[in-house]
């Protein structure tokens, strides 16, 4: 909450002398409302900065698995098990605790729960990669060395063009259910909007308005955000041959 | 340029290296766990000679052009094509080692192939089917590639398609702009493996008269699986007839079709001509 008056304990108050549930207050909403902005903000931004690390960091690991060296395949394989087999909340919390004390690797809060929504995320993406990387059929890859096609060419212009558009809709959830795992960043100190909601609920002791505004907000950006993940999905549509 | 106007088609941009066969294989050995593809293989064909090669299922006809265009690596011998290993390198003392990625794929470029099941890219036009290759595997520009694939499409009669998608036009279509695809790459070799097996058997003229006139028309040496043995008749310069991996006879079609020797090839070709 930087540079606006915090919502005021009066309110607070007179919810502590009132009778039964406090009634909904659209003042008291508008009042929070630049607070909650605030925390859609940072948790729109890191689930940006989530998805790019989970979309591209997804593909090379799902070309890495496919690759015929184990030196490289067993490994990735081994580490794309071990994160999707455990709970975001315990990788975050390895990274904000851990990392700087073990690895003298200290990370802002914000860069430490981008990455590791990113990082968690990555591991399903690569699966979904792998699934439409393995539907692009066998053909494809003959006739690209028929014609000759370096191997960067071969993925770059022959197979990730056909595996990518029938991956949109995996991925897409994936991305949507990124943004709602966004809310764990506040247990490493991230005021996202969940947190913000928190902040005025423990300011103000008035938890209606300021949950119901956080989950509008989800709803606000998550609603569209599948739209446009259907809008993909067409754009890309074609069909085989 | 009329419908099929192939005449033109310069039968390999580089001519080969060596007055020797264009392909050579020796002792070839191909096989899939216990099941033998390719049994010392032992075959020369010329440069410009047009070969057909026919044989029961199983019996290697395949794989002996998935080796040549490197997709199945034999397990022993060794492939020549214009005068160099396809799969070996020649060390300073003579010695033949696997060859590296880099030389295959120089090797490889003097071969294309044509497949059954045409194997076009679906998200991609006509023209950018055909002009990929050239751009990428030969260095053209964009606009000298697509000038030539215009050019090739014409050719094999697709004028009027460019611009569709594969998934727009029919069997027959799609394996001519297969055809076209594959001369684009401006190879000494190609390959046709049973091109007209998966398509409607109304479609099947328009592809082989578009074979038929590259048959006649260029120097290109050509090998073709087929079953279309009155195809066979008429372009090939010589029938090989497989049989468990091997060359069990071969002889030009006049001979082979009238009066086969073996008797392998008498049964299946009996089964083949009046099934």
């Amino acid at each position: 909450m930087t540079g606006r008056s915090e919502p005021t304990t009066a309110g607070a108050l007179s919810v502590l002398a009132q009778d039964g549930p406090a009634k909904w207050d659209w003042d008291f909403v508008w009042e929070i409302f630049p607070d909650l902005l605030d925390g859609l903000w940072v948790t729109v931004q890191a689930t940006a900065v989530g998805i790019v690390i989970a979309l591209a960091l997804g593909l090379v690991l799902a070309v890495a698995r496919r690759s015929t060296i184990k030196l490289i395949s067993w490994p990735v394989a081994a580490v794309i098990e071990f994160i999707r087999s455990t709970p975001l909340l315990v990788q975050l919390f390895f990274l904000f605790y851990v990392m700087p004390q073990q690895f003298n690797v200290t990370l802002s809060a914000f860069a430490t729960g981008a990455l590791g929504l990113g990082v968690h995320y990555a591991c399903y993406t690569s699966e979904s990669y792998r699934a439409g990387i393995e539907s692009v059929d066998r053909g494809q890859w003959e006739a690209a060395t028929a014609m000759n096609l370096a191997t960067t060419t071969t993925w770059t212009r022959v197979v990730l063009p056909q595996a990518i558009p029938t991956v949109i809709p995996a991925l897409g959830n994936y991305l949507v259910a990124m943004f709602k795992d966004a809310p764990l960043l506040s247990t490493i100190t991230v005021i996202e909007l969940l947190a913000a909601a928190d902040r005025v609920q423990a300011i103000t002791f008035r938890s209606t308005e300021a949950y119901t505004m956080a989950g509008v907000l989800f709803l606000a950006v998550s609603i569209p955000s599948a739209a446009l993940v259907r809008y993909l999905e067409r754009r890309f549509r074609y069909e085989r041959a | 340029m009329s419908e099929l106007d192939l005449a033109n088609i310069d039968g390999g941009g580089t001519p080969s290296t060596t007055d020797g066969p264009m392909i050579r294989m020796e002792k070839v050995t191909k096989a899939f766990g216990d099941f033998v593809c390719l049994n010392e293989l032992d075959l020369d064909v010329a440069a410009g000679e047009k070969v057909v090669i026919i044989g029961p299922s199983g019996s290697g006809k395949t794989t002996i052009l998935r080796v040549l265009m490197t997709l199945e690596r034999p397990d022993s011998g060794v492939v020549g094509v214009g005068g160099e290993a396809l799969y070996h390198e020649q060390r300073g003392d003579g010695q033949l080692v696997k060859a590296g990625e880099k030389h295959v794929r120089r090797v490889r470029r003097k071969v294309s192939m044509v497949f059954q099941h045409f194997n076009l890219f679906p998200h991609m036009t006509a023209v950018r089917n055909v002009s990929i290759g050239p751009i990428k595997s030969l260095g053209r520009s964009r606009q000298q590639a697509d000038e030539r694939s215009r050019e090739l499409l014409g050719m094999v009669g697709m004028a009027e398609k460019v611009d569709h998608y594969p998934a727009q036009l029919s069997g027959g279509q799609k394996q001519r702009v297969a055809i076209a695809r594959a001369l684009a790459m401006e190879p000494q070799v190609m390959l046709f493996d049973e091109i007209t097996s998966a398509l409607d058997p109304e479609l099947v003229g328009e592809v082989l008269n578009v074979v038929r006139t590259l048959a006649h028309t260029t120097d290109m040496t050509m090998l073709l699986v087929t079953h279309e043995m009155g195809f066979a008749r008429e372009i090939a310069d010589r029938v090989l007839m497989f049989d468990g991996g091997r060359i069990i006879e071969q002889a030009p079609p006049t001979e082979i079709f009238t009066a086969p020797r073996h008797e392998r090839t008498k049964t299946f070709l009996n089964a083949v001509l009046h099934h």
